[in-house]
Protein backbone atom coordinates (compact mmCIF):
# COMPACT_ATOMS: atom_id res chain seq x y z
CA UNK A 1 0.00 0.00 0.00
CA UNK A 2 2.54 2.87 0.64
CA UNK A 3 4.72 1.93 -2.20
CA UNK A 4 1.31 2.40 -4.36
CA UNK A 5 0.14 5.68 -2.68
CA UNK A 6 3.60 7.22 -3.50
CA UNK A 7 3.72 5.70 -7.40
CA UNK A 8 0.13 7.99 -7.15
CA UNK A 9 2.03 10.84 -5.33
CA UNK A 10 4.42 11.12 -8.10
CA UNK A 11 1.83 11.58 -10.97
CA UNK A 12 -0.16 14.24 -8.31
CA UNK A 13 -2.45 11.49 -8.36
CA UNK A 14 -4.38 9.51 -5.15
CA UNK A 15 -6.51 6.56 -4.04
CA UNK A 16 -9.87 8.32 -4.68
CA UNK A 17 -8.41 9.86 -7.52
CA UNK A 18 -8.04 13.14 -5.99
CA UNK A 19 -5.75 16.07 -6.74
CA UNK A 20 -3.11 16.37 -3.41
CA UNK A 21 -4.96 19.68 -2.41
CA UNK A 22 -8.16 18.93 -3.02
CA UNK A 23 -11.19 17.81 -0.52
CA UNK A 24 -13.43 15.04 -0.48
CA UNK A 25 -16.75 15.56 -1.79
CA UNK A 26 -20.02 15.29 0.13
CA UNK A 27 -19.13 18.09 2.68
CA UNK A 28 -22.17 18.61 4.51
CA UNK A 29 -23.32 19.93 8.36
CA UNK A 30 -26.43 19.25 10.15
CA UNK A 31 -27.29 20.99 12.86
CA UNK A 32 -29.21 19.90 15.83
CA UNK A 33 -29.09 16.17 15.79
CA UNK A 34 -29.33 15.69 19.52
CA UNK A 35 -31.96 17.27 21.30
CA UNK A 36 -30.53 16.11 24.68
CA UNK A 37 -27.13 18.31 23.84
CA UNK A 38 -27.70 22.30 23.98
CA UNK A 39 -25.63 21.95 20.87
CA UNK A 40 -24.69 19.76 18.65
CA UNK A 41 -23.86 19.08 14.98
CA UNK A 42 -22.84 16.11 12.43
CA UNK A 43 -20.49 16.78 10.03
CA UNK A 44 -19.84 14.25 6.70
CA UNK A 45 -16.60 14.27 4.58
CA UNK A 46 -16.72 11.78 1.91
CA UNK A 47 -17.73 8.86 4.06
CA UNK A 48 -16.49 10.34 7.36
CA UNK A 49 -18.81 11.35 9.69
CA UNK A 50 -18.13 13.27 13.04
CA UNK A 51 -20.72 14.14 15.58
CA UNK A 52 -20.17 16.93 18.04
CA UNK A 53 -22.19 17.80 21.03
CA UNK A 54 -21.87 20.63 23.74
CA UNK A 55 -23.62 20.32 27.19
CA UNK A 56 -23.37 23.34 29.51
CA UNK A 57 -22.28 22.87 32.95
CA UNK A 58 -22.63 25.53 35.95
CA UNK A 59 -19.18 25.05 38.46
CA UNK A 60 -17.50 26.95 40.66
CA UNK A 61 -14.91 29.21 38.59
CA UNK A 62 -11.31 28.79 38.96
CA UNK A 63 -9.45 30.31 41.68
CA UNK A 64 -7.07 32.42 39.29
CA UNK A 65 -9.99 33.47 36.69
CA UNK A 66 -13.24 33.89 39.10
CA UNK A 67 -14.89 35.95 36.63
CA UNK A 68 -14.52 33.13 33.92
CA UNK A 69 -16.19 30.41 33.03
CA UNK A 70 -14.21 27.60 31.09
CA UNK A 71 -13.76 25.44 28.03
CA UNK A 72 -13.15 21.55 28.14
CA UNK A 73 -13.35 19.14 24.84
CA UNK A 74 -13.12 15.87 25.17
CA UNK A 75 -12.84 12.98 21.73
CA UNK A 76 -14.28 9.64 22.33
CA UNK A 77 -12.44 7.20 19.38
CA UNK A 78 -16.12 5.47 19.45
CA UNK A 79 -15.11 1.56 18.57
CA UNK A 80 -18.58 2.07 16.44
CA UNK A 81 -16.90 4.39 14.15
CA UNK A 82 -13.58 2.06 13.27
CA UNK A 83 -12.49 -1.21 13.52
CA UNK A 84 -8.66 0.12 14.76
CA UNK A 85 -10.28 1.59 17.99
CA UNK A 86 -11.03 -0.35 21.20
CA UNK A 87 -12.78 0.00 24.14
CA UNK A 88 -11.74 1.55 26.78
CA UNK A 89 -9.78 4.61 28.70
CA UNK A 90 -9.12 7.37 25.96
CA UNK A 91 -5.85 6.38 23.74
CA UNK A 92 -3.23 8.51 23.08
CA UNK A 93 -4.94 9.48 19.57
CA UNK A 94 -7.65 10.60 21.32
CA UNK A 95 -6.41 12.85 23.36
CA UNK A 96 -4.16 14.14 21.19
CA UNK A 97 -6.82 15.18 19.16
CA UNK A 98 -9.17 16.75 22.20
CA UNK A 99 -5.95 18.92 23.20
CA UNK A 100 -5.21 19.68 19.43
CA UNK A 101 -8.76 21.09 18.72
CA UNK A 102 -9.20 22.88 22.27
CA UNK A 103 -5.71 24.59 21.77
CA UNK A 104 -7.51 25.84 18.48
CA UNK A 105 -10.36 27.50 20.37
CA UNK A 106 -8.67 28.42 23.24
CA UNK A 107 -5.58 30.35 22.30
CA UNK A 108 -7.59 32.37 19.71
CA UNK A 109 -10.03 33.72 22.28
CA UNK A 110 -12.61 32.72 20.29
CA UNK A 111 -14.71 32.22 23.56
CA UNK A 112 -15.19 35.49 25.75
CA UNK A 113 -15.15 33.29 29.05
CA UNK A 114 -16.09 36.31 31.07
CA UNK A 115 -19.78 36.69 29.16
CA UNK A 116 -19.65 32.93 30.73
CA UNK A 117 -19.63 33.83 34.51
CA UNK A 118 -22.80 34.37 36.43
CA UNK A 119 -21.49 35.09 39.81
CA UNK A 120 -18.40 36.62 40.34
CA UNK A 121 -16.36 33.50 42.14
CA UNK A 122 -19.40 31.63 42.70
CA UNK A 123 -20.73 30.94 39.35
CA UNK A 124 -19.23 29.99 36.19
CA UNK A 125 -20.43 28.27 33.26
CA UNK A 126 -18.14 25.54 31.83
CA UNK A 127 -18.88 24.54 27.76
CA UNK A 128 -18.27 21.03 27.08
CA UNK A 129 -17.75 19.54 23.84
CA UNK A 130 -17.51 15.92 23.22
CA UNK A 131 -16.74 14.96 19.89
CA UNK A 132 -17.95 11.01 18.67
CA UNK A 133 -16.72 10.10 15.51
CA UNK A 134 -19.28 7.93 13.94
CA UNK A 135 -17.21 6.82 11.42
CA UNK A 136 -13.65 7.33 10.97
CA UNK A 137 -12.48 7.68 6.70
CA UNK A 138 -10.01 9.74 7.66
CA UNK A 139 -8.70 13.32 8.82
CA UNK A 140 -10.67 13.48 12.63
CA UNK A 141 -8.64 16.34 13.21
CA UNK A 142 -9.80 19.04 10.86
CA UNK A 143 -13.71 17.20 10.73
CA UNK A 144 -13.75 17.11 14.60
CA UNK A 145 -12.82 20.79 14.75
CA UNK A 146 -15.34 21.98 12.30
CA UNK A 147 -17.75 19.70 14.22
CA UNK A 148 -17.02 21.61 17.39
CA UNK A 149 -17.31 25.31 15.68
CA UNK A 150 -20.77 23.98 14.31
CA UNK A 151 -21.99 22.93 17.63
CA UNK A 152 -20.91 25.34 19.32
CA UNK A 153 -22.67 27.91 17.23
CA UNK A 154 -25.88 25.36 17.43
CA UNK A 155 -25.69 25.94 21.13
CA UNK A 156 -28.52 27.60 23.36
CA UNK A 157 -27.59 28.43 27.58
CA UNK A 158 -30.33 26.51 29.28
CA UNK A 159 -32.46 28.44 31.73
CA UNK A 160 -31.28 28.90 35.73
CA UNK A 161 -33.74 28.19 37.97
CA UNK A 162 -32.62 29.37 41.36
CA UNK A 163 -29.30 28.61 40.53
CA UNK A 164 -30.43 25.26 39.08
CA UNK A 165 -29.74 24.34 35.52
CA UNK A 166 -32.70 23.60 33.61
CA UNK A 167 -32.02 21.86 30.80
CA UNK A 168 -35.27 21.13 29.89
CA UNK A 169 -35.73 24.76 28.91
CA UNK A 170 -33.14 26.58 26.70
CA UNK A 171 -32.88 30.20 26.21
CA UNK A 172 -32.09 31.93 23.07
CA UNK A 173 -29.01 33.08 24.11
CA UNK A 174 -26.06 31.68 21.92
CA UNK A 175 -22.33 30.70 23.53
CA UNK A 176 -20.07 34.12 23.15
CA UNK A 177 -18.24 33.08 20.06
CA UNK A 178 -15.80 35.73 19.06
CA UNK A 179 -13.99 34.24 16.05
CA UNK A 180 -14.37 31.03 14.09
CA UNK A 181 -11.27 29.37 14.23
CA UNK A 182 -10.94 26.26 12.44
CA UNK A 183 -7.87 23.83 11.18
CA UNK A 184 -6.06 22.53 8.13
CA UNK A 185 -3.80 18.98 8.58
CA UNK A 186 -1.58 18.45 5.90
CA UNK A 187 0.44 15.51 5.39
CA UNK A 188 3.84 15.26 4.30
CA UNK A 189 4.24 11.89 2.00
CA UNK A 190 8.04 12.03 0.51
CA UNK A 191 8.14 15.10 -0.76
CA UNK A 192 4.25 16.09 -1.85
CA UNK A 193 2.32 17.53 0.35
CA UNK A 194 -1.84 16.64 0.71
CA UNK A 195 -5.32 17.68 2.36
CA UNK A 196 -7.55 16.01 3.93
CA UNK A 197 -6.26 12.95 4.25
CA UNK A 198 -7.90 8.56 4.33
CA UNK A 199 -6.62 6.72 6.22
CA UNK A 200 -4.56 4.47 4.61
CA UNK A 201 -2.67 7.71 3.68
CA UNK A 202 -2.41 8.94 7.60
CA UNK A 203 -0.97 5.25 8.04
CA UNK A 204 1.79 6.22 5.15
CA UNK A 205 2.66 9.85 6.14
CA UNK A 206 6.33 10.78 6.87
CA UNK A 207 4.89 13.99 8.72
CA UNK A 208 1.82 16.04 9.56
CA UNK A 209 1.01 19.49 10.42
CA UNK A 210 -2.58 20.86 11.86
CA UNK A 211 -2.74 24.58 11.74
CA UNK A 212 -5.26 26.10 13.10
CA UNK A 213 -6.56 29.61 11.80
CA UNK A 214 -9.43 32.00 12.61
CA UNK A 215 -10.82 34.16 9.61
CA UNK A 216 -8.54 36.61 9.74
CA UNK A 217 -5.82 33.70 8.42
CA UNK A 218 -4.26 34.52 12.05
CA UNK A 219 -2.63 31.05 13.27
CA UNK A 220 -3.63 30.10 16.66
CA UNK A 221 -2.54 26.69 17.19
CA UNK A 222 -0.23 24.34 15.67
CA UNK A 223 0.56 20.04 15.65
CA UNK A 224 3.50 18.39 14.31
CA UNK A 225 2.97 14.55 14.49
CA UNK A 226 4.50 11.73 13.33
CA UNK A 227 9.08 11.33 13.75
CA UNK A 228 10.08 12.40 10.42
CA UNK A 229 11.63 15.97 10.90
CA UNK A 230 10.38 18.83 8.33
CA UNK A 231 12.40 21.93 7.18
CA UNK A 232 11.37 25.44 7.70
CA UNK A 233 10.49 25.50 4.21
CA UNK A 234 8.30 22.28 4.50
CA UNK A 235 6.45 23.97 7.42
CA UNK A 236 6.34 27.01 5.53
CA UNK A 237 4.87 25.49 2.40
CA UNK A 238 2.62 24.00 4.54
CA UNK A 239 1.20 26.56 6.76
CA UNK A 240 0.10 28.36 3.44
CA UNK A 241 -1.46 26.01 2.06
CA UNK A 242 -3.45 24.94 5.20
CA UNK A 243 -4.17 29.06 5.57
CA UNK A 244 -5.81 28.78 1.70
CA UNK A 245 -7.80 25.66 2.35
CA UNK A 246 -9.20 26.49 5.39
CA UNK A 247 -10.85 29.35 3.68
CA UNK A 248 -12.34 26.60 1.22
CA UNK A 249 -13.55 24.82 4.21
CA UNK A 250 -14.94 28.05 6.09
CA UNK A 251 -17.85 28.81 3.75
CA UNK A 252 -19.74 25.49 4.56
CA UNK A 253 -20.49 27.13 7.93
CA UNK A 254 -22.43 29.47 5.74
CA UNK A 255 -20.47 32.82 6.45
CA UNK B 1 -59.33 10.52 37.07
CA UNK B 2 -56.86 8.05 35.73
CA UNK B 3 -54.72 8.54 32.63
CA UNK B 4 -57.10 9.03 29.97
CA UNK B 5 -54.85 11.47 27.63
CA UNK B 6 -51.24 11.08 27.46
CA UNK B 7 -48.61 14.00 28.07
CA UNK B 8 -48.22 14.28 24.26
CA UNK B 9 -51.46 13.35 23.06
CA UNK B 10 -50.62 10.22 21.86
CA UNK B 11 -52.89 7.38 22.14
CA UNK B 12 -52.36 4.76 24.20
CA UNK B 13 -50.89 2.19 21.97
CA UNK B 14 -49.53 4.77 19.92
CA UNK B 15 -45.55 4.52 19.16
CA UNK B 16 -43.83 7.81 18.94
CA UNK B 17 -42.41 8.48 15.26
CA UNK B 18 -39.75 5.71 13.91
CA UNK B 19 -36.96 6.01 11.64
CA UNK B 20 -34.53 3.40 10.38
CA UNK B 21 -32.07 2.78 8.46
CA UNK B 22 -29.36 0.36 7.66
CA UNK B 23 -25.66 0.30 6.45
CA UNK B 24 -25.04 4.09 7.80
CA UNK B 25 -21.33 3.90 8.83
CA UNK B 26 -19.08 2.12 5.84
CA UNK B 27 -16.36 1.11 7.91
CA UNK B 28 -18.57 -1.46 9.92
CA UNK B 29 -19.44 -5.30 8.62
CA UNK B 30 -22.76 -4.41 9.20
CA UNK B 31 -24.81 -0.99 10.71
CA UNK B 32 -27.93 0.63 11.73
CA UNK B 33 -29.66 3.73 12.65
CA UNK B 34 -32.97 3.70 14.43
CA UNK B 35 -35.00 7.08 15.87
CA UNK B 36 -38.04 6.86 17.66
CA UNK B 37 -39.32 9.63 19.15
CA UNK B 38 -36.42 11.87 20.92
CA UNK B 39 -34.28 8.80 21.56
CA UNK B 40 -32.00 7.59 18.05
CA UNK B 41 -29.42 5.02 18.91
CA UNK B 42 -26.40 3.48 16.13
CA UNK B 43 -25.09 0.39 15.59
CA UNK B 44 -22.34 -1.01 14.32
CA UNK B 45 -20.90 -4.91 13.57
CA UNK B 46 -17.47 -5.71 13.91
CA UNK B 47 -17.08 -9.55 12.97
CA UNK B 48 -17.43 -12.61 13.07
CA UNK B 49 -12.80 -12.09 14.18
CA UNK B 50 -10.40 -13.44 15.98
CA UNK B 51 -11.19 -13.41 19.83
CA UNK B 52 -8.18 -12.16 22.46
CA UNK B 53 -7.65 -12.81 25.39
CA UNK B 54 -8.20 -17.00 23.54
CA UNK B 55 -9.50 -17.55 26.62
CA UNK B 56 -12.80 -16.40 26.10
CA UNK B 57 -13.19 -18.05 22.91
CA UNK B 58 -16.00 -20.81 22.64
CA UNK B 59 -15.06 -23.71 20.72
CA UNK B 60 -18.34 -24.71 19.63
CA UNK B 61 -19.96 -21.29 18.37
CA UNK B 62 -18.89 -17.49 18.00
CA UNK B 63 -19.25 -15.71 21.28
CA UNK B 64 -21.56 -12.29 20.92
CA UNK B 65 -20.26 -9.36 22.46
CA UNK B 66 -22.83 -6.16 22.28
CA UNK B 67 -21.27 -2.42 24.29
CA UNK B 68 -24.13 -0.30 24.87
CA UNK B 69 -22.82 3.14 25.56
CA UNK B 70 -24.49 6.66 25.97
CA UNK B 71 -22.87 9.80 24.06
CA UNK B 72 -21.56 12.20 26.97
CA UNK B 73 -24.22 14.36 25.71
CA UNK B 74 -27.43 12.29 24.79
CA UNK B 75 -28.83 12.43 28.76
CA UNK B 76 -31.85 14.61 29.42
CA UNK B 77 -29.71 16.46 32.22
CA UNK B 78 -25.87 17.15 33.34
CA UNK B 79 -23.12 15.69 30.82
CA UNK B 80 -23.16 11.71 31.14
CA UNK B 81 -19.51 10.82 32.29
CA UNK B 82 -17.72 8.66 29.15
CA UNK B 83 -16.92 5.11 30.13
CA UNK B 84 -18.49 2.56 31.47
CA UNK B 85 -20.65 1.97 34.22
CA UNK B 86 -22.69 -0.26 36.32
CA UNK B 87 -26.09 0.37 34.19
CA UNK B 88 -24.65 0.63 30.76
CA UNK B 89 -22.58 -2.93 31.58
CA UNK B 90 -26.11 -4.74 32.71
CA UNK B 91 -27.82 -3.51 29.49
CA UNK B 92 -24.90 -4.41 27.00
CA UNK B 93 -25.78 -7.68 28.88
CA UNK B 94 -29.72 -7.87 28.54
CA UNK B 95 -28.74 -6.50 24.87
CA UNK B 96 -27.01 -9.73 24.06
CA UNK B 97 -29.52 -11.64 25.85
CA UNK B 98 -32.24 -10.53 23.72
CA UNK B 99 -30.45 -11.13 20.23
CA UNK B 100 -29.06 -14.02 20.86
CA UNK B 101 -32.27 -16.61 20.10
CA UNK B 102 -32.17 -15.24 16.93
CA UNK B 103 -28.24 -15.78 15.71
CA UNK B 104 -27.01 -19.39 14.67
CA UNK B 105 -23.34 -18.70 16.17
CA UNK B 106 -22.56 -22.14 15.48
CA UNK B 107 -21.24 -21.15 11.69
CA UNK B 108 -18.10 -19.40 13.98
CA UNK B 109 -16.66 -21.58 16.11
CA UNK B 110 -13.56 -19.76 18.14
CA UNK B 111 -14.80 -16.24 17.03
CA UNK B 112 -16.15 -13.22 18.41
CA UNK B 113 -18.81 -10.66 17.03
CA UNK B 114 -18.76 -7.21 18.57
CA UNK B 115 -21.89 -5.12 18.35
CA UNK B 116 -21.61 -1.26 19.66
CA UNK B 117 -24.67 0.93 19.90
CA UNK B 118 -24.32 4.24 20.68
CA UNK B 119 -27.10 6.77 21.64
CA UNK B 120 -26.61 10.46 20.55
CA UNK B 121 -29.52 11.58 22.40
CA UNK B 122 -32.31 9.70 24.53
CA UNK B 123 -35.44 10.22 25.91
CA UNK B 124 -36.23 6.72 27.48
CA UNK B 125 -36.37 3.50 25.64
CA UNK B 126 -32.84 3.78 24.92
CA UNK B 127 -32.01 -0.36 25.60
CA UNK B 128 -34.82 -0.97 23.37
CA UNK B 129 -33.54 1.49 20.49
CA UNK B 130 -30.40 0.01 20.67
CA UNK B 131 -31.86 -3.49 20.50
CA UNK B 132 -33.54 -2.60 17.05
CA UNK B 133 -30.82 -0.56 15.61
CA UNK B 134 -28.26 -3.33 16.84
CA UNK B 135 -30.75 -6.91 15.23
CA UNK B 136 -31.24 -4.58 11.84
CA UNK B 137 -26.97 -4.46 12.10
CA UNK B 138 -26.33 -7.83 12.43
CA UNK B 139 -29.08 -8.51 9.74
CA UNK B 140 -26.95 -5.96 7.46
CA UNK B 141 -24.35 -7.50 7.93
CA UNK B 142 -25.20 -10.50 6.70
CA UNK B 143 -25.45 -13.19 9.36
CA UNK B 144 -28.22 -15.57 9.41
CA UNK B 145 -31.10 -15.16 11.32
CA UNK B 146 -34.19 -16.87 12.46
CA UNK B 147 -36.02 -13.34 12.92
CA UNK B 148 -34.97 -10.08 13.82
CA UNK B 149 -35.41 -8.61 16.94
CA UNK B 150 -37.99 -5.39 17.82
CA UNK B 151 -38.19 -3.83 21.36
CA UNK B 152 -40.38 -1.26 22.86
CA UNK B 153 -41.16 0.14 26.42
CA UNK B 154 -44.54 -0.93 27.31
CA UNK B 155 -45.72 0.22 30.79
CA UNK B 156 -48.27 1.76 33.04
CA UNK B 157 -48.89 4.91 34.00
CA UNK B 158 -51.36 5.89 36.80
CA UNK B 159 -54.20 3.17 35.85
CA UNK B 160 -53.53 2.71 31.92
CA UNK B 161 -51.46 0.46 30.18
CA UNK B 162 -49.42 2.55 27.39
CA UNK B 163 -46.35 1.87 25.10
CA UNK B 164 -43.23 3.60 24.54
CA UNK B 165 -43.10 5.86 27.56
CA UNK B 166 -41.11 9.28 27.39
CA UNK B 167 -39.19 10.58 29.79
CA UNK B 168 -41.83 12.99 30.83
CA UNK B 169 -44.11 10.20 31.57
CA UNK B 170 -41.65 7.87 33.21
CA UNK B 171 -41.09 10.65 35.68
CA UNK B 172 -45.04 11.23 36.38
CA UNK B 173 -46.06 12.03 39.38
CA UNK B 174 -49.45 9.71 39.81
CA UNK B 175 -52.01 7.77 41.95
CA UNK B 176 -51.13 4.66 41.14
CA UNK B 177 -47.36 5.15 40.13
CA UNK B 178 -45.87 4.07 37.06
CA UNK B 179 -44.07 0.60 36.08
CA UNK B 180 -41.98 0.78 33.01
CA UNK B 181 -41.48 -2.75 31.42
CA UNK B 182 -39.00 -3.07 28.45
CA UNK B 183 -39.57 -5.83 26.34
CA UNK B 184 -37.99 -7.48 23.28
CA UNK B 185 -39.98 -9.62 20.97
CA UNK B 186 -39.53 -12.05 17.91
CA UNK B 187 -41.98 -10.58 15.91
CA UNK B 188 -42.13 -14.55 13.89
CA UNK B 189 -43.54 -16.21 16.92
CA UNK B 190 -44.05 -13.75 19.15
CA UNK B 191 -41.47 -14.73 22.48
CA UNK B 192 -39.96 -12.52 24.76
CA UNK B 193 -36.46 -11.93 24.43
CA UNK B 194 -36.11 -9.43 26.72
CA UNK B 195 -38.29 -8.02 29.86
CA UNK B 196 -37.39 -5.86 33.26
CA UNK B 197 -39.82 -4.23 35.23
CA UNK B 198 -39.49 -1.08 37.26
CA UNK B 199 -42.28 -0.11 38.71
CA UNK B 200 -45.31 -2.25 40.69
CA UNK B 201 -48.21 -4.01 38.47
CA UNK B 202 -50.68 -6.27 39.13
CA UNK B 203 -50.66 -10.03 36.74
CA UNK B 204 -53.30 -8.95 34.91
CA UNK B 205 -51.91 -5.06 33.73
CA UNK B 206 -48.56 -7.09 33.49
CA UNK B 207 -50.57 -9.44 30.97
CA UNK B 208 -51.83 -6.96 28.75
CA UNK B 209 -49.01 -4.75 28.70
CA UNK B 210 -47.31 -7.87 27.49
CA UNK B 211 -49.64 -8.44 25.09
CA UNK B 212 -49.86 -4.64 23.90
CA UNK B 213 -45.69 -4.96 23.53
CA UNK B 214 -46.69 -8.34 21.11
CA UNK B 215 -49.14 -6.51 18.59
CA UNK B 216 -46.63 -3.11 18.42
CA UNK B 217 -43.41 -5.01 17.47
CA UNK B 218 -44.94 -5.43 14.72
CA UNK B 219 -45.11 -2.49 13.87
CA UNK B 220 -41.49 -1.77 14.46
CA UNK B 221 -40.84 -5.46 12.54
CA UNK B 222 -42.55 -3.20 9.65
CA UNK B 223 -39.81 -0.27 9.75
CA UNK B 224 -37.32 -2.30 10.58
CA UNK B 225 -37.90 -4.62 7.08
CA UNK B 226 -38.51 -1.96 4.95
CA UNK B 227 -35.31 -0.29 6.16
CA UNK B 228 -33.61 -3.60 5.11
CA UNK B 229 -35.33 -3.77 1.77
CA UNK B 230 -34.86 0.00 1.49
CA UNK B 231 -31.14 -1.01 0.84
CA UNK B 232 -31.00 -4.51 -0.86
CA UNK B 233 -34.57 -4.10 -2.87
CA UNK B 234 -35.63 -7.78 -1.98
CA UNK B 235 -39.07 -8.19 -2.07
Amino acid sequence: MTDYIHKLLEKDNRLDGRKLEQYRDGISIEYGVSKTADGSALVTIGETKVMAGVKMELGTPYPDSPDQGTLMVNVELLPLSSPKFEPGPPSIQAIELARVIDRGIRESHSIDFKKLCVTVGEKAWTVIVDICPINDAGNLFDIGALATIAAIRNARLPALKDGIVDFKTKTDETLPLTKVPLSCTVLKIGDKFIIDPLNAEEKVADSRLTVATTEKDEICALQKGNATALTIDDVDKMVNLAIEKTRELRKYLGD
Amino acid sequence: MGYDKRLDGRKHDELREIEAKVGVIKNADGSAYFKIGKTTAYAAVYGPKNIYPKFLADPTKAVLRCHYNMMPFSGMGDRVRPGANRRSKEISMVTENALLPTLELSEFPNSVIDVYIELPETDAGSRCAGICAASLALADAGFIMRDLVAAVAVGKVDDKVVVDLNYDEEALECENGVADIPVAILPQTGEISLLQMDGIVDTAILKEALEVAQKTAKEIYDVQRNALKAKYNEE
